[in-house]
């Protein structure tokens, strides 16, 4: 079930910790799942010795994977009908990351009613590492 | 980039759905979807992004007989920027994030949701270009890519753009 437009208000906001203490495994089976086997990811060697980062960092695409776990949950499943982020810091080993959506509006479009969101995904430190928007079909 | 057969299949859901920690049984139980509003497992919202496991040309995948750029006996199996060239060189078309580039932004846009059964297609089409000044990490080079996914029935069914960066210097922490 989708959320019901009568309920919301535009404000409302809903969060999530998607993960604590990032761990590379988890790097290493996002790159096995998706396919994106970049060694900056999963080669300690290859990022310090040669790309010259401090250690693997994970995929901007594990974070929006992530952040979007928070958005099903909070919007109901099969319900998006737009999601956009950009990754504004890397996402290190050891990261504890939190998503937030807040509801920027609720329009009608076509008959439907949908929910504009903002997004964010904050680290331990309180800095950003991906900001986006989302859109949901609601009751 | 262009896929041609791009088969969605409820084991590489699953898969993909534990490599981003989501245990929603919608996305690997059958009987639990079944009584859903969507009425059969579906795929995560970024699964889309997993076609790349599709497209022979990917480039950040190890191949059969090619040089990779990772660490074997050395750091670097081939130079980044030599992969960069190379792959400057080809006729593939490279989706938004390239070697010795970092992913800037995703966007989907859902026509409906992936699911099981699903035969896909993918063609990717370059779009804008353009450079910015950053403090951290020098000149940026973006450039956009956008990736239309239509089913066995040749409907649209996720339109995805991507932006990747090619930055000057190793970004500073």
């Amino acid at each position: 079930m989708g959320l019901n437009a009568d309920e919301l208000n535009v404000g409302d906001s809903y969060s999530e910790v998607i993960v604590e203490d990032l761990t590379r495994t988890q790097i290493v089976q996002y790159a096995g799942a998706s396919g994106d086997y970049n060694p900056v990811h999963s080669d300690e060697k290859f990022v310090t010795e040669v790309a010259g980062y401090p250690t693997v960092f994970a995929h901007g695409m594990l974070t929006m994977g992530m952040t979007g776990r928070m958005l099903t949950n909070y919007v109901g499943d099969g319900r998006l009908t737009y999601y956009g982020v950009r990754f504004v810091n890397q996402v290190w080993p050891g990261d504890t990351l939190t998503a937030r959506a807040e509801i920027a509006e609720i329009r009608e479009e076509n008959g439907q009613t949908l929910v504009d969101l903002a997004i964010s995904t904050t680290n331990q430190d309180e800095k950003f590492v991906l900001t986006g928007n989302a859109t949901a079909r609601v009751e | 980039m262009a896929v041609e057969r791009f088969p969605v299949e409820a084991s590489h859901i699953l898969m993909f759905a534990r490599s981003i920690g989501d245990s929603n049984p919608i996305y690997s139980d059958e009987s639990h979807a079944a009584g859903t509003e969507v009425g059969s497992i579906i795929a995560p919202p970024t699964f889309a992004q997993a076609s790349a496991q599709f497209d022979p040309d990917y480039f950040l995948r190890p191949k059969d007989g090619q040089k990779w750029f990772g660490s074997g006996g050395t750091a670097s199996g081939t130079l980044v920027k030599d992969k960069a060239e190379d792959d400057s060189k080809s006729d593939d078309k490279k989706s938004g994030s390239s070697a010795g580039g970092l992913h800037a932004e995703q966007h989907f846009t859902y026509h409906r949701h992936l699911k099981p059964g699903d035969i896909l297609t993918a063609e990717t089409k370059p779009g804008e270009s353009w450079e910015k000044e950053s403090k951290r990490a020098g000149v940026l080079k973006f450039s956009e890519s956008i990736t239309e996914y239509r089913d066995q029935g040749g409907e649209l069914v996720v339109t995805a753009r991507s932006v990747g960066v090619v930055t000057e210097k190793v970004i500073e922490q």
